[in-house]
């Protein structure tokens, strides 16, 4: 049932909002509203109980395991929450003055030299709000740097076939041109196809490391150097972090500028989709045009740096600064794990993929790539499960489900078929774990025996599989009153 | 070790199972040339939770309890206590996005209420899940209409200087890549407003008009004759509205003849605190014949197997991770927890309480007006109607006036110095529903006094010789 359903007309919940009535507003006629809004009229009890049984319609962290590959869903320490929401954090206004903001703006700056600690950059810019907008910054910066130079003949960015959607779009949005580089047949990129690629037209390349397919790119060197050397610029995708954070650094690798999310490597909350954040870290090359502002320090004052500040910045892309709140998350989350919490995030992380590998392979399983170690997150194909049972992938997702699980990454990345994209994260115990094995094996069973009870799933949660076709033909996004 | 549950034992028989016998083994993979395990030089040793929690009290603490005045953009509204005590529960808080519709329909149905109530406020057809904030949802609405025209092949889009000057910032920064250009239209001296009747006569193809309500400095534009100006050169037009607003000021899809385009803006005073300026959230709403063209996440109600009512992510064909280098956006999230926040903010206060919200905002701001006008060198500029925030000029510089309250504790505006130099020392004020008169008072007391000093220190009095 609807929120609207529940509604009254003329019920007002009156302490939620002031109490008397306004006398004056001098606002003309012409530029009222008419029609009174359709906003529910309900109780405060009323709003309370429907939103908490909404909630507990979901899946979350709290209360599933969720192995998600590429998300990096950990736990989300209840002390980043708390304390990030302080009146003095909650109260600042985005325009208060410096003299007004030491505390926040010391966290701000502290975060700014964790990171680039973290990552081996040499600098950092927290404005951006997600990790697509990272990415937007740093392919901005890209084609600011080479603008800068008056190169304006490149025009490609390279951009691996297993790359995450938001690569390629990005790429777009800068107005470059997207070419693809292959893959080869142990997930590493194809050294060969990339030197043929490069060029004077090749503004730079776009790459994650581990990768997408779960693995970590072994000739990186190599393939900065092919890229430096034809005068193009590598751009590392921080989605994978949470499996290299205190063992490689991307700087180490060559990188001159990247993105990371502080929403899986930093533990901040994903809220259903998002509010994430998606700072930017440069080589020296690339610092005058990161985005602003800047938190500075000059004799234990800080102070915001902004466009007058940095003529050659990419400038903001946010009407402030950026996910403050979440930025904040970050922080408590670095300072509670210290340097050696940071070293041990990759090794568990680590230690839980390959393990649930290693035991899914002895159950039967098939990896996308068996000869290579798995990272953080690795591969699990069902090509044989789909053609021989005719269960494919998105059954034994939705049958998961009813397992108590939610479902790996499913069908990405798209060039391995049938496959499931598993990140178990750090912070699961090893009973969880072994528990999400058992279920796989269980459900392996069920398709042999009983293939329809797995393509009908799932059947114990709020609703059955749903009309995705009828969603979007009979477009319904919005409830419309009864017709009076 | 915060927040890992291995224990020794696990160790070992997870790697017994893997076959190596230390974790080190696993990164075998990666050169050694690159590997700095003991690199984090610069990083502090962890602390407890008890530790970190005293050093972030004192921080919080540090930037003591304001008295603010300020608005442009981010608004101080009352949030009731159950906002946020729902929004942080963990189903919420720790949920990914809705992929797995099942596993989600809690998020999911929200998501539909919530793409309800916006479409209502604004009278628009259609709502998405959201955007990052209100700068970058302008961003989106201007690449959108240029797609979205099929009238007008011009990526020229007409920007008023009366929309925020950091949206016009964050929409160029985003669009100029692709050859988008936003020219901006200068705004009325006396009324701060854009005038209909000086429009350019010949103003050449463009695609989109941009007009704000209220605009940056609280005047009301005439919406109405510039959404007809705008539709009559074959241009669409993008509203960028303040949603408290929208519960007494006519929504963008009833402005002029046919209504608004698109409309879009900032979500903030729907539940969330300011919060030093975000995470906050971008809306957008267009017609139904546009929805196609619209960016982020839409939610469609549907069916299940058994026919029965559900929830789940539509249209998603129009998406990054489905289109890839010719998706409509980049964006791959929304601010999910925000909309969490302003959908249950929006239920809590109600159709009513929302027009009582806004109603009283504007009565404390017009409270503020008449308080100022009894400061002696302050001069409320621009003769139109507003809504709850408004333009001041002083006689003394903004910056030494701003500095000497922030002394006391007051963010008396927002200076326009920057932005609007030929306004000469004028801020932008705005008192919400959350200022009492004693707040208004202290205010005014405290410029008063600063006015009296600073002037006093400006022209000292000379010494008579005998």
């Amino acid at each position: 049932m609807l929120i609207f359903e529940k509604s009254k007309k003329n019920r007002v919940n009156a302490p939620q909002a002031p109490l008397s009535e306004a006398t004056r507003s001098g606002i003309p006629e012409q530029f009222r509203r008419k029609q009174r809004t359709n906003l529910p009229e309900v109780s405060e009890m009323q709003a309370v109980r429907h939103y908490t049984q909404l909630s507990q319609k979901n899946f979350s962290i709290d209360t599933h395991f969720y192995p998600l590959g590429s998300c990096t869903m950990k736990y989300n320490p209840r002390a980043s929450n708390t304390l990030s929401m302080l009146p003095g954090f909650l109260g600042r206004h985005p325009e208060s003055p410096d003299n007004l903001s030491q505390g926040f703006l010391a966290c701000m700056y502290d975060l700014q030299e964790i990171l680039k600690e973290v990552t081996g950059m040499k600098a950092v810019s927290l404005g951006p709000m997600a990790g697509a907008q990272g990415e937007f910054a740093g392919v901005a910066m890209i084609r600011a740097y080479h603008d800068a130079r008056n190169d304006d003949a490149r025009t490609e960015i390279l951009v691996p076939d297993a790359a995450h959607g938001t690569n390629p779009a990005t790429a777009t949005m800068c107005n470059y041109k997207v070419k693809e580089i292959p893959t080869n047949s142990d997930g590493d990129v194809d050294i060969e196809a990339l030197k043929a690629a490069v060029g004077p037209q090749t503004a730079g390349i776009m790459l994650t490391n581990p990768s997408t397919l779960g693995v970590f790119e072994r000739r990186i060197k190599e393939i900065a150097n092919i890229v430096h050397k034809a005068g193009g610029l590598l751009y590392y995708d921080g989605a994978n972090l949470n499996a290299i954070l205190g063992k490689v650094k991307p700087g180490d690798m060559g990188f001159d500028v990247i993105h990371m999310n502080l929403h899986k490597t930093f533990s901040t909350p994903h809220g259903g989709g998002g509010p994430g954040a998606g700072p930017v870290g440069v080589s020296e090359r690339l610092e005058p045009f990161l985005p602003v502002p800047l938190v500075a320090k000059k004799d234990d004052e800080y102070y915001w740096l902004k466009e007058k500040d940095r003529p050659q910045s990419i400038g903001r892309l946010s009407t402030f600064m950026g996910n403050a709140g979440v930025l904040l998350r970050a922080y408590i989350y670095a300072r509670l794990l210290g340097k050696e919490g940071m070293h041990r995030v990759a090794e568990f992380a680590t230690l839980n993929a390959n393990y649930m590998m290693a035991e899914l392979k002895k159950a039967g399983f098939d990896m996308a790539y068996p000869n290579r170690l798995a990272t953080h997150e690795f591969i699990l194909t069902l090509k044989k499960q789909a053609k021989d049972l005719g269960v494919n992938t998105m059954d034994f997702a939705k049958r998961l489900l009813d397992y108590g699980f939610h479902a790996p990454t499913t069908y990405f990345p798209l060039l391995v078929p049938e496959c499931l994209l598993i990140e178990p994260t750090e912070t699961e115990a090893l009973e969880d774990i072994d528990a999400f094995i058992e279920a796989m094996k269980a459900i392996q069973k069920e398709a042999e025996t009983d293939a329809e009870k797995v393509k009908g799933a799932p059947y114990t949660l709020p609703v059955r599989k749903l009309d995705d076709v009828k969603a979007a033909k009979e477009l319904d996004l919005s409830w419309k009153p009864a017709a009076q | 070790m915060p927040f890992i549950p291995h224990t020794d034992e696990d160790i070992q028989k997870m790697l017994g199972a893997i076959g190596v016998n230390s974790i080190d083994e696993l990164f075998a993979e990666i050169p050694n040339e690159l590997r700095s395990d003991d690199g984090l030089g610069n990083v502090a040793e962890g602390m407890s939770e008890m530790e970190v929690s005293r050093l972030m009290k004192e921080r919080a603490e540090a930037d003591a309890r304001t008295l603010c005045f300020a608005g442009a953009g981010a608004y101080e509204h009352h949030i009731p206590a159950a906002v946020w005590e729902l929004t942080t529960r963990g189903e919420f808080y720790s949920a990914y996005t809705p992929y797995q519709a099942e596993a989600s329909q809690g998020t999911l149905q929200l998501l539909y209420e919530y793409q309800t109530m916006m479409s209502s406020l604004t009278g628009m057809d259609v709502s998405n899940a959201s955007l990052y904030d209100g700068g970058s949802a302008l961003a989106e609405a201007v690449l959108m209409a240029v797609r979205a025209n099929r009238k007008s092949k011009s990526r020229r889009v007409l920007m008023p200087r009366t929309v925020h000057p950091n949206y016009r910032r964050v929409a160029n920064n985003i669009v100029k890549n692709q050859g988008i250009v936003l020219e901006e239209l200068d705004y009325d001296r006396e009324g701060g407003f854009i005038d209909p009747d000086n429009l350019p006569k010949d103003p050449g193809d463009f695609a989109a008009l941009i007009i704000p309500q209220p605009n940056f400095f609280g005047v009301l534009e005439e919406v109405d004759a510039l959404t007809n100006w705008a539709h009559e050169h074959k241009a669409l037009v993008i509203a960028v509205v303040n949603p408290t607003s929208l519960a007494i000021l006519t929504p963008p899809g009833e402005w002029g003849e046919t209504g608004a385009d698109i409309a879009c803006g900032d979500g903030q005073p729907l539940g969330a605190p300011l919060s030093s300026g975000g995470p906050y959230f971008g809306f957008m709403c267009c017609r139904d014949s546009f929805v196609r063209q619209m960016p982020g996440r839409i939610i469609g109600r549907t069916t299940d197997l058994d026919g029965k009512e559900g929830f789940a992510l539509t249209l998603q064909a129009r998406e990054q991770h489905i289109r890839r280098s010719k998706a409509t956006s980049n964006i791959c999230t929304n601010q999910g927890l925000l909309v969490t926040a302003a959908t249950i903010y929006m239920s809590l206060v109600g159709a009513q309480g929302l027009e009582r919200v806004a109603s009283a905002c504007h009565e404390n701001t017009l409270n503020l007006l008449d308080a100022l006008a009894d400061v002696s060198g302050s001069n409320k500029l621009f003769n139109r109607p507003l809504f709850h925030e408004a333009v001041i000029q002083l006689e003394l510089p903004v910056e030494d006036v701003m500095r000497a309250l922030s002394v006391q504790g007051i963010i008396g505006g927002v200076s326009l110095a920057d932005d609007y130099p030929e306004l000469g020392n004028a801020i932008l004020v705005c008192a919400t529903e959350t200022k009492t008169a004693a707040d208004i008072e202290t205010f005014i007391a405290a410029l008063q006094r600063i006015a009296k000093r600073l002037t006093a220190n400006a022209c000292p009095v000379q010494p008579k010789m005998a």
